[in-house]
């Protein structure tokens, strides 16, 4: 009789279904991940303390194992300095490839290596650059700026494609107004481009850093460990990684404590940087 | 006021480098089509147009969807070798100088040579005063007073009354048609001679798009205008003459009244009355 019927049962029933069905299968995917921050948060909480990050490791076999002060600023320093190798050349193989590479033949091959590189284990980098820079014996052993060469590398394709997406979401109307009011290429990349993007590249940026700050392989071979805290990125040099790597396996009780306390303290501060690109990514002006 | 001769000074510099807007004496260049060609790789989209806009006057462009309106007025600005694969062919005069010429500055073309999109497009970084400053700062210029280029730029567009308490909050705060007479704005302040909009009203309600038109009509007084436009009302009420093109070829160039009650060729007929477009 109506033409506007109302919604028939069976319909409703199977829309009730389907929303089931997703709802358990979201809390199924929550399970591990809520499982594994429960299980390192109370491991690690136990082992935080005040000394805990204010004293280096002591390396001794009997008494405090001591702190990890070394790993957190070492993990800092080699992360930064991957972080400033990494984000300004992605940045701008990402601006070469929007704004000048275009659909070029060359620009398709260096999209075609960031795409390879992204599927890289990160043990290859560590190696890569253990074999390169330490193995060839040319500029000494183990050194924190070779850690931070191979976290560069496998930063630069997270950098440049992500940077690559969001540059590609500027309004070509943007740059056509620019363009037409008489401005160089390059300034309009400087002056409307870039800040028009610079939301999405921070965030970008900043899941890169956190990608890179958790990854271990690429350091064992590379930085390694060091029980005191040093600024010289010259020289072997601690970081958190490396410290749990190494002490989750000791026979020591106390030391697989210190791996726990480490890795929440690494588990914190990638939430923070994640949390940060999120809020971020929210203030940028392409929803 | 001296004219600097063409065939010394290759770079087509502005008339009056240092008049202001408000001056009576700054007033448009012409321009000349002779036989330009338009391609986008093997389309070719403008097909040996001859076209002369006077300085001084608003000319209108009318013509069927893809008919090459808008790859026109893109060849006098040199916009149209922005897009990849595209090229043009011909001579573009402004007044003597052809702008295609080897030796002449795409940047001082663009500058001499203002354009209005048909989506209005502030930079979405930038406060109000930064968009109609944005030109300024784009090409370099440096110096003068620049809170009151922007502030002539903004009367001339019709747009001060609105946001002069306002210059500080962003472009893309306002209204539709205020970003489009903010973009009017922006193209003004570099101090162009000639301004080519492409359909200008298309985004716009009728009451902004009246705005545009008086503003248009004002604007004839210093500068030459060329307005592409689907509206031919629009065309009717703001322009001195019509051009009106399909496929590509220009088929008549009349005065607007002319061409819209007794036009010389059959098409331009039954495309006005509507039979066809
Ligand atoms: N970027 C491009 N690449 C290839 N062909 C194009 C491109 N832009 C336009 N064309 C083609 O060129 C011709 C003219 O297009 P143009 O945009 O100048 O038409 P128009 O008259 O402005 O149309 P409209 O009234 O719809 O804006 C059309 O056939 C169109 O398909
Ligand atoms: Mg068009």
């Amino acid at each position: 009789m109506s033409a506007l019927a109302p919604v028939s049962p069976r319909r409703r029933r199977t829309d009730l279904l389907a929303r089931g069905l997703l709802a358990v299968g979201t809390l199924l995917a929550l399970v591990p991940l809520v499982l594994v921050l429960y299980y390192v948060a109370k491991k690690g909480l136990g082992t935080w303390s005040w000394s805990f990050f204010t004293t280096d490791p002591t390396g001794n076999f009997l008494g405090s194992p001591g702190g990890i002060k070394s790993a957190i600023l070492g993990t800092i320093e080699i992360v930064a300095l991957a972080t400033a190798i990494a984000v300004p050349l992605g940045i701008g193989v990402a601006l070469y490839l929007v704004e000048y590479g275009r659909e070029s033949r060359f620009a398709a091959v260096v999209r075609y290596f960031v795409d390879v590189m992204t599927g890289v284990p990160s043990i290859v980098f560590g190696l890569f650059i253990y074999i390169t820079l330490i193995l060839s014996g040319g500029v000494g052993g183990f050194a924190g700026w070779k850690g931070s060469l191979a976290l560069a590398l496998l930063m630069l394709p997270i950098v440049t494609r992500s940077a690559e997406v969001v540059l590609t979401l500027v309004p070509d109307s943007l740059r056509e107004a620019a363009l037409a009011l008489g401005a160089p290429r390059w300034r309009v990349v400087g002056r409307i481009v870039l800040p028009t993007a610079l939301p999405g590249l921070v965030t970008g940026s900043l899941l890169a850093i956190a990608r890179a700050a958790g990854e271990t392989a690429p350091l064992l071979f590379t930085s390694t460990l060091a029980l005191a805290t040093t600024l010289n990125l010259g020289t072997q040099m601690n970081s958190l990684p490396a410290v749990i790597f190494a002490d989750v396996g000791q026979a020591q009780d106390r030391l697989v404590r210190v791996a726990w306390g480490a890795a929440l303290t690494l588990v914190l501060m990638i939430l923070v940087l994640t949390t940060l690109a999120r809020l971020i990514s929210r203030r940028s002006r392409f929803a | 006021m001296t004219d600097q001769p063409p065939t010394t000074s290759p770079r087509i510099a502005p008339r009056t480098p240092a008049a202001g807007l408000r001056e009576v004496e700054a007033h448009g260049r012409s321009v000349t089509l002779r036989n330009l060609h338009a391609y986008y790789g093997d389309v070719h989209a403008v097909n040996g147009v001859w076209l002369e806009f006077p300085p001084n006057q608003v000319t209108a462009i009318i013509g069927p969807s893809g008919c090459g309106k808008s790859t026109l007025v893109r060849c006098i600005n040199r916009m149209h070798e922005e897009v990849p694969g595209a090229r043009a062919a011909g001579t573009v005069l402004l007044d003597e100088v052809d702008v295609y010429r080897d030796d002449v500055d795409v940047v001082s073309v663009r500058r001499l040579v203002g354009m209005v999109f048909q989506k209005p497009n502030p930079f979405p970084t930038m406060s109000v005063f930064d968009n109609v400053a944005a030109g300024l700062r784009l090409t370099g210029v440096r110096g003068g007073d620049l809170r009151d280029r922007v502030e002539r730029s903004l009367r001339s567009a019709g747009l001060w009354e609105e946001v002069k308490d306002r210059l500080g909050r962003p472009g893309i705060g306002l209204s539709g048609g205020q970003q489009q007479r903010l973009c009017i704005a922006r193209t003004l302040a570099v101090e162009p001679e000639v301004i080519l909009m492409d359909e200008p009203c298309s985004a716009l309600d009728p009451v902004a798009t009246l705005k545009i038109e008086e503003l248009i009509a004002g604007l004839r007084a210093r500068y030459t205008i060329v307005i592409v436009t689907h509206n031919m009302q629009q065309a009717a009420r703001v322009s001195d003459s019509t051009a009106f093109m399909l496929n590509g070829e220009l088929v008549e160039h009349s005065p607007t009244e002319k061409l819209f009650t007794t036009p010389h060729d059959a098409r331009t007929e039954e495309y006005v009355t509507g039979k066809f477009g």
